[in-house]
């Protein structure tokens, strides 16, 4: 398949679906890679208003780390934050192995 | 009688409320009654909580018997975005991923309208994860306009707006992060109003865009945004992007409804080429009503306007691939082993998760967003973006140093048929093109109802836009138009809706 002139190919789809953790299908891959490209043709014009001299604006107001004093609080009860999980045993959330041990 | 009751406004309801006219379990039974009665045919809800709302009820018709005193709104039921968190009661985000969970906590805006005594009737639809134009994206089903039900409400927030323009809640709480308050109120015939970034708490709020994202009021008349506005705004210590000030006057200025010499700038950029023709006229002549009563209108250039769609269709999936990262099936939401793999580790098991419980324009936003934050493009993308959002600061002070508010139409179109532009993403993204910059810059907008387009005879909004924290000015503007158009169509234009089929 040939490189569209944005540079995103459908290997470029493949690695983007792996770094963002989604298993795609192949006929997701195929439409999100004939798709990408148009929609980053269209969005490519924010470089032409971007000046160097031009700071970035990552917040439309300014914000600032918040500290508070460190003490102890109420929080949710481990039955309350383990109501949701997918899978719990004895107060803790089951999850799948996450190294590559059985 | 109950039927008149869906049909009063959120100030009438509370004025009959206060003055023991009328009980709010009479309130809230008829609007249960009218949700059982029409949803079928709007779908506007994903939940609904009739046991709870009446119970609510119950409490503030007995507490109000006992003399105690309640807030403005006590009483006065209310629909909330199925995006924020509300204790004991399903919390989608119109999303698989999310099916069947219940929050153990409230976010802020909810908290406040239960200690404020609004029973809540349930959780309104939406695109998934607030991801759309046109509610077409939630993983339920799409929700239908009211005022014809083969046509989309809007979106994301096409639940809220539709359950108000279908007399099934007098209030709703809506999200606009591109425009999702305001877009479906001007396709609905009804008040949404995006406040100030930081001017209403967002912790609870599934964020979607943290720095664009903002809960705010739908409503059928400006003096009802307001009020609800008011309730749910202030500082939230719980929020570190809350703004620490006061809140500005909105209900006062609301009741102030007067534009005369205020100045006020029709965008030149946000009209013309692209916007349907019973939207220009209908805004013209919007425009006119407002210099007839004594407002000064001139016409404002913001030059930078031409790069908002892009850069907000960078930033917003930015921060959207980062926000969805936590759903990672360990949690919370659905987990889905992968097909054919023995012993699957975490990692494999989040992407078949992931795969399964997310629609196909979230996988695209995540998707596009990873891109616009990968190594080697990040400055030509995101950080362009974030460059364009101080170039049009920038623009929009000039503009503000000039006038005091600015207009445009909220919607280039009236709403189009469902189906429509859900396989062309371009087209449905520029749908966004006059509410988006606001979310970028921060600033508060309103879109009222200003009548219907002769070639479709569907409902066309106007956008009031205003200065950070200067929300008040867009309530006092509005309220005047909105006064002078209810008076040459004798009525509201909600009033004008066809008759919904009741479910058969």
């Amino acid at each position: 398949m040939s490189e569209p002139a944005t540079g995103i190919s459908r290997d470029d789809v493949v690695h983007l679906a792996g770094l963002a953790r989604i298993d795609l299908s192949d006929a997701e891959l195929d439409h999100l890679a004939s798709e990408l490209p148009a929609i980053l043709e269209h969005v490519a014009s924010v470089q032409e208003a971007a000046g160097d001299d031009v700071p970035a604006m990552s917040h439309p107001v300014p914000v600032d780390n918040v500290f508070r004093e460190d003490v102890v609080r109420p929080s949710l009860a481990p039955e309350d934050a383990l109501a949701g999980a997918p899978a719990s045993d004895q107060q803790r959330f089951l999850v799948p192995k996450i190294l590559g041990e059985s | 009688m109950s039927t008149d009751l869906t049909r009063k406004t959120a100030d009438e309801l509370a004025q009959s409320l206060a003055a023991k006219e009328v009980s709010s379990v009479e309130v809230t039974q008829a609007l249960v009654d009218r949700i059982g009665a029409v949803d079928g045919a709007v779908h506007a809800f994903l939940h609904v909580d009739a046991e709870g709302a009446l119970a609510t009820a119950a409490d503030i018709d007995d507490r109000r018997a006992k003399g105690e005193q309640l807030s403005y709104l006590a009483g006065v039921p209310i629909a909330i975005k199925d995006v924020l968190a509300t204790k004991g009661m399903p919390t989608t985000c119109g999303s698989k991923i999310l099916e069947g969970w219940i929050p153990p906590y409230d976010a802020t805006v909810t908290a406040t309208i239960k200690a404020a005594g609004l029973p809540i009737l349930g959780k309104t639809n939406m695109d998934e994860f607030a991801m759309g134009s046109s509610t077409e994206h939630s993983a339920y089903g799409p929700t239908h306009n009211p005022w014809d039900t083969t046509r989309i409400p809007g979106g994301s927030g096409g639940g809220s707006a539709a359950a108000v323009a279908a007399f099934e809640a007098p209030l709703a709480i809506g999200t606009d992060t591109g425009g999702s308050i305001r877009q479906p109120g001007a396709l609905t015939g009804t008040v949404g109003v995006k406040p100030t970034y930081g001017g209403i708490s967002r912790y609870g709020l599934v964020a979607m865009a943290s720095s664009l994202d903002q809960a705010g009021p739908v409503t059928r008349t400006v003096l009802d945004a307001a009020l609800l506005h008011e309730l749910i705004a202030g500082h939230d210590p719980m929020d570190s992007t809350s703004i620490p000030d006061a809140v500005p006057p909105v209900v006062a200025a609301a009741r102030r409804a007067d534009v005369k010499g205020l100045k006020i700038g029709i965008v030149k950029e946000l009209g013309g080429e692209g916007f349907q023709p019973g939207v220009e006229a209908r805004f013209t002549e919007a425009v006119e009503l407002l210099t007839s009563a004594g407002a000064e209108v001139v016409e404002v250039s913001i030059p930078s306007l031409k790069y908002a769609l892009g850069a907000y269709y960078l930033v917003m999936p930015s921060e959207a691939s980062s926000n969805l990262a936590k759903f990672d099936a360990m949690r919370y939401g659905v987990r889905v082993a992968p097909a054919g793999v023995d012993d699957p580790s975490a990692e494999q098991v989040m992407a078949s998760s992931r795969d399964a419980g997310f629609g196909d324009e979230v996988k695209r936003r995540i998707i596009l967003g990873t891109y616009a934050l990968s190594s080697g493009y990040y400055d030509a993308y995101y950080g362009s973006a974030q460059k364009v959002r101080t170039v049009l600061a920038r623009d929009f002070a000039a503009a503000f140093a000039d006038v005091d508010v600015l207009v445009s139409p909220t919607s280039p179109t009236t709403a189009y048929p469902l189906g429509e532009k859900l396989d062309d993403p371009l087209a449905m993204y520029l749908g966004d093109v006059a509410t988006i910059p606001a979310n970028l810059v921060g600033i508060p907008g309103l879109s009222l109802p200003v009548g219907l387009a002769d070639e479709d005879g569907l409902p066309v909004g106007l956008q009031f836009l205003a200065p950070q924290k200067a929300d008040d000015r867009l309530y006092n503007a509005a309220a005047a138009l909105e006064r002078m158009l209810e008076q040459n169509w004798g009525g509201t234009l909600l009033s004008r809706a066809p008759e919904l089929e009741a479910a058969r």
